[in-house]
């Protein structure tokens, strides 16, 4: 399936529809779901250090109806795949997947010859928006994919991007 | 034709209302988060508005503009009236509140009778909304905060029984108007009614907790073994209502024991400084407002209790306690 590509609506109301894309990507609420050890990283994002709150984006709701943004945060063994892509299903509209994780986002270190276990990626299961590389990543890595889902839902980035020099 | 000023002035109390619960509901949704950040050595929402101001605002347009899912197999009627029943009587119960002497939408002579029975048709909301959602997690939640509204129910009652023979009086104005003249002589420390009165408040306050669904009593929306409980299948404004609701009916709780205990308008000490000496609406929002922080407090601090431990403190502790407290009162009203 790949990256998720929407087009864009017929009917559009320019100034109305950037409020809208505002207040959505102020208020990301993520799922309260972990697959592996990357959710522990998650976690230490939303704890004190790292404090993902200061975007709005703390208010972990623990049933998909409330959620706008699925991290998948950890491998995705064959046998949890269906209760993740129910969980996906689950989500209203409009909702957003970040892949988390070198798991998540190819299989990671799972991926070998003859391996019987793993789903190779979320994205063989339903699109995903942002890819947050790392083994696991580190919190401010996942911050930063929260503000490119930011940057993806209003068309506008919050800070300049950082050069590495 | 003149128009009558009662009219204009009963429809300006009822949007001032709406306006003053819905406002409430959600900068306290915002007080919330700050509060719960800075309890846990976070920031809180700062990015979006000065001091994350506008978060409410924004999170009301996503909420708004959400799909609202109607699972298959719910009952139409009950899933999508129940949130409304939720918020309903939490508005309704504002007009009876006296906020100052003359600022009253209603001053009903059986203005605590109305409260006591709005505050029961808000857990109706909830167990209509959880049965009609056809969701395991909802039922055992709804099941749940049944039989807490039935034990926590009784304590309160009683307590309330108390203050009405203590004031002899249902009008919550007169109620306020008996605990005039410093702080010696708000309810809180009225022992000369029964030196049992700061029990009586406590007992108040924790039924208050139990009976808004607040940490630690939270046993119908407990995350960690139920979902989101009695809110599980709603999405959107459907749950944002039922959220509302829940914040409007804390500040209707912190309004009521703000009237009982504390002495409603009246300033603490009466007649010593020029400005805050006055009894005023500053004194009631004041008091209104450090209750319910201490409720967001608590909230943040304690643990959940265990369904048994919700029912036994109920059954065992507050209920011999406050008809104790009731019989005493009775007595020390009869003797003196």
């Amino acid at each position: 399936m790949g990256t998720q590509n929407i087009q864009p609506a017929i009917v559009q109301f320019a100034q109305l529809d950037k409020l809208l894309a505002l207040g959505r990507a102020n208020s990301l609420w993520p799922m309260t779901f972990g697959l592996a050890c990357c959710a522990i990283e998650m976690m230490a994002t939303g704890a004190s250090r790292f404090d993902l709150a200061r975007f709005g984006a703390e208010v972990f709701r623990p049933s998909p109806r409330q959620c706008d943004v699925m991290i998948v945060a950890g491998t995705i063994s064959k046998k949890m795949a269906p209760a993740v892509e129910t969980l996906y299903d689950q989500m209203p509209e409009p909702k957003w997947v970040i892949a988390m994780g070198n798991c998540a986002i190819s299989g990671g270190p799972f991926v070998f010859e003859g391996q019987y276990g793993i789903v190779e990626g979320a994205d063989k299961l339903f699109p995903v928006d942002v890819f947050i590389p790392g083994c696991p990543p580190r919190p401010e890595a996942l911050i930063e994919g929260i503000l490119e889902l930011e940057e993806k839902v209003t068309g506008s980035r919050r800070w300049p991007r950082v050069e590495v020099g | 034709m003149t128009l009558d000023p009662e009219i204009i002035r009963l429809l300006a109390f009822l949007v001032g209302v709406i306006a003053f619960a819905s406002f409430n509901a959600a900068y306290l949704v915002w007080l919330e988060r700050k509060e719960a950040a800075h309890i846990q050595r976070r920031i809180g929402p700062k990015e979006v508005g000065p001091f994350g101001l506008l978060q409410p605002l924004v999170d009301g347009i996503k909420l708004m503009t959400k799909q609202l899912i109607v699972p298959a197999g719910v009952d139409p009627v009950l899933f999508k009236i129940a949130p409304i029943l939720v918020m309903v009587p939490a508005i309704m119960s504002f007009v009876t509140i006296p906020f100052s002497e003359t600022l009253v939408a209603r001053n009903l002579d059986l203005g605590l009778l109305v409260i006591s029975a709005f505050a029961s048709v808000n857990f109706l909301g909830l167990l209509l909304g959880a049965w009609g959602s056809r969701n395991k997690y909802a039922v055992i939640s709804a099941g749940r905060a049944f039989s807490q509204n039935v034990a926590y129910e009784i304590p309160m009652l009683v307590i309330v029984v108390t203050l009405v023979m203590v004031s002899g009086t249902m009008n919550l104005t007169e109620i306020v108007g008996l605990q005039m003249g410093g702080f010696w002589h708000w309810n809180i420390l009225n022992l000369a009614a029964s030196p049992l009165m700061p029990v009586a408040f406590l007992i108040f306050f924790v039924c208050m907790l139990a009976e808004t669904n607040r940490a630690p009593f939270d046993m119908s929306e407990a995350e960690s073994e139920l979902v989101a409980g009695a809110f599980t299948e709603y999405s959107g404004m459907g749950f944002g209502v039922f959220f509302m609701g829940e914040y409007a009916n804390i500040v209707i709780g912190a309004c009521v024991a703000t009237i009982l205990f504390l002495g409603g308008w009246h300033s603490p000490f009466p007649d010593t400084i020029p400005f805050f000496g006055a009894s005023s609406v500053i004194w009631f929002l004041l008091k209104m407002y450090f209750i319910i922080f201490t409720v967001i407090w608590i909230r943040w601090t304690f643990p959940r209790t265990t369904f048994y431990g919700l029912l036994n403190l109920s059954w065992k502790i507050l209920i011999p306690i406050s008809f104790v407290n009731l019989i005493l009162t009775s007595a020390m009203l009869k003797v003196f």
